[in-house]
């Protein structure tokens, strides 16, 4: 923890009516840093996660990245600024191949004959290829639809965009849920890959084999607290989980 | 992977895999062909330049909402207004030829303002179907069937309730049908290949000899499938229709104006409806609200039976095209053939329904070679 942290929130909160959602949370992210961000359901997690990438604006508090206040920026000012976030359902087309999806809305075009504007769709599979290359991912076809792959290859798909469009902090929500053995760990063997290759990422999940395989640092949410901050060599699942049900309190 | 390395050591010709794929993908060719060829040998005079040209003719109707339909289809949508877009473009492209020549407006101005009044009159219930569809999140089918009424109502009110536009001068039918009726390239005995238009000299039996090789409805209607199938297959706009279809979501988080795109879809199918109006008006020397009321199952069985999925997301409009020209060639040839045309329903149907399980099949096909 001897570089600055490329991603700072401070005493953040965020109330929703009479709930407080956030509650004066600090947290940080350091370059090439994996965090897990654990939790059970209602404890924050989400909520600040979306202070971050942008959906919610915070009440109180600062959000730095890179030494920019990027506090209450609307989400694709701070998405343009390399913070990516991939959701469960990883807003991919799956009608469409891997070179369709990495330029999804952004598609590279080339002019016919001098003049007409038409998708370059060769280049755009071989740049998509050169970034699942990167990530240490095989796809059979790059023609093949989206649907005709597995969930890990689709995850995969989704990181290698937000890679390729040069992400500098990579949230990922639930990654591994609702994947095979074999999926969950290439998945992981991804999150690897991206940590050496030195970016960071907050991972959020339940599953504690998952934390335990990949996490530098575990923060347990409770309540709308940061309740517990703990580095990978401190940590036990026992650890983690008095933490997230709130009995790590009383010890 | 064994399945996989098993089925490979097998040549390609002898792989049922290969096989299935191979039909799966082009069996709406192939049915086309088929019926043809079945025509061909049972119905007299099938098999002649001018039955092609005929068939052709004929089915730019529903290609040419189809190709619109095509586009909606592909977005998860459907258009059932173009039922009488079609007629309100015939209408008022019909009325504003007939009272401008009868004023007195020269016959191509006329024409020319007739067609230009024609389409913009009938890009507004795709204005208001996009509209409603986008921002008012008004379901498809429904935003669409409230269209089909009030541009019915409309259409009808334009013709005081008359079934038929007519009344337009000889002068104005003339120059119309020279077109609408009119071939860039005849065949005539005695004579030869004739470019543009028709002698006028040509004894009875010249006459009753004379083929139309490239019909100007077929010309047009051509022209606006290439254009159309270009925009849809190689451009961005292409692509983000496909991504709307596949994932609105995902598109609207891809940064894709999906508002406006939908808007723009629903205007291109009023569109292209116009054109299939406005073809009418050139044909029949006239205008109807109901022009286009029968073809409008008839273009949504087109893209299906083309392969176009009806939750979106996938389809071409070559298969399109095959689908229009399937059901033009069954009609025709069920006539020729003198049986009951109403079987054409029956015999539609049922391609409509394989068309849909054939999809089926084919994307466990595409599954299944990846396991």
């Amino acid at each position: 923890m001897s570089d600055s942290p490329i991603l700072k929130v401070r005493g953040v909160s965020k109330f929703f009516g009479g709930l407080t959602a956030l509650n004066n949370v600090d947290f940080w992210v350091n370059a090439g840093e994996v965090v897990a961000l654990l939790g059970d359901n209602g404890a924050g997690k989400s909520t600040l996660i979306k202070c971050i990438s942008g959906v919610y604006r915070p009440d109180h508090g600062q959000i730095t990245f890179n030494g920019h206040d990027i506090t209450g920026q609307a989400p694709m000012a701070i998405r343009s600024l390399g913070i990516e976030t991939i959701y469960q359902d990883l807003a991919l087309a799956e009608n469409l191949d891997v070179g369709a999806n990495v330029f999804l809305g952004k598609e590279k075009k080339k002019r016919l004959l001098g003049l007409i504007p038409v998708t370059d769709d060769d280049y755009m599979r071989a740049e998509a290829a050169k970034a699942l290359q990167k990530l240490d991912i095989h796809i059979p076809s790059l023609r093949q639809k989206l649907v005709n792959l597995s969930g890990g290859q689709r995850q995969a798909v989704a990181i290698a965009r937000a890679i390729y469009w040069n992400a500098r902090l990579i949230i990922m929500d639930e990654p591994t849920a609702a994947l095979g053995v074999p999926e969950q760990r290439k998945v992981l063997e991804v999150i690897r890959t991206l940590r050496d290759q030195g970016i960071p990422i907050i991972l959020i999940s339940h599953t504690m084999q998952d934390v335990m395989d990949v996490a530098d640092r575990m923060v347990v949410m409770l309540r709308g607290r940061v309740a517990a901050n703990v580095p990978r060599a401190e940590a036990t699942v026992d650890l983690l989980v008095k933490h997230i049900i709130g009995a790590g309190e009383m010890s | 992977m064994d399945k996989s390395k098993s089925t490979a050591a097998v040549p390609w010709y002898q792989s049922r895999d290969f096989w299935l794929k191979f039909l799966a993908s082009s069996w709406t060719y192939l049915f086309l062909i088929a019926i043809v060829i079945f025509f061909s040998l049972t119905g007299r005079g099938f098999f002649t330049i001018r039955n092609f040209s005929n068939i052709l003719v004929a089915s730019t109707l529903v290609m040419m909402m189809a190709v619109g339909q095509t586009y909606v289809i592909i977005t998860s949508g459907i258009d059932l207004s173009i039922a009488f877009t079609v007629g309100l473009a015939s209408v008022i492209c019909a009325t504003v030829m007939r009272d401008l020549a009868l004023a007195g407006t020269a016959i191509e101005v006329a024409i020319a303002a007739g067609v230009l009044s024609g389409m913009l009159v009938a890009i507004i219930p795709g204005l208001v179907n996009g509209y409603l569809v986008a921002w008012v999140k008004v379901p498809p089918f429904i935003a669409t069937l409230g269209m089909y009424g009030i541009v019915r109502g409309a259409s009808f009110l334009l013709t005081d309730g008359q079934q038929v536009v007519g009344g337009l001068p000889v002068a104005l039918r003339d120059s119309l049908s020279s077109i609408g009726n009119g071939s860039l390239l005849y065949s005539i005995p005695e004579i030869g290949l004739v470019f543009f238009s028709r002698p006028a000299d040509l004894t009875p039996l010249q006459l009753r000899g004379t083929d139309l090789l490239l019909p100007y409805p077929v010309l047009i209607a051509a022209i606006v499938v290439l254009v159309f199938g270009f925009i849809l297959g190689r451009t961005q706009f292409g692509r983000h229709t496909y991504v709307i279809g596949g994932n609105e979501d995902a598109a609207i988080r891809a940064g894709i104006n999906v508002k406006r795109h939908l808007l723009i879809i629903y205007c291109i199918s009023a569109f292209t409806a116009s054109i299939a109006g406005i073809l009418h008006v050139f044909r029949f020397t006239g205008g109807s609200p109901l022009a286009g009321e029968q073809a409008l199952l008839s273009s949504v069985a087109a893209v299906v039976i083309g392969g176009t999925n009806l939750f979106g997301g996938e389809g071409r409009l070559s298969g399109t095209v095959v689908g229009a020209l399937i059901i033009a060639t069954l009609t025709t040839g069920l006539v020729i053939l003198n049986i009951d045309a109403l079987w054409q329903f029956i015999i539609v149907g049922v391609i409509i329904i394989v068309a849909v399980l054939v999809g089926r099949v084919q994307q466990s096909l595409e599954r299944r070679q990846l396991t």
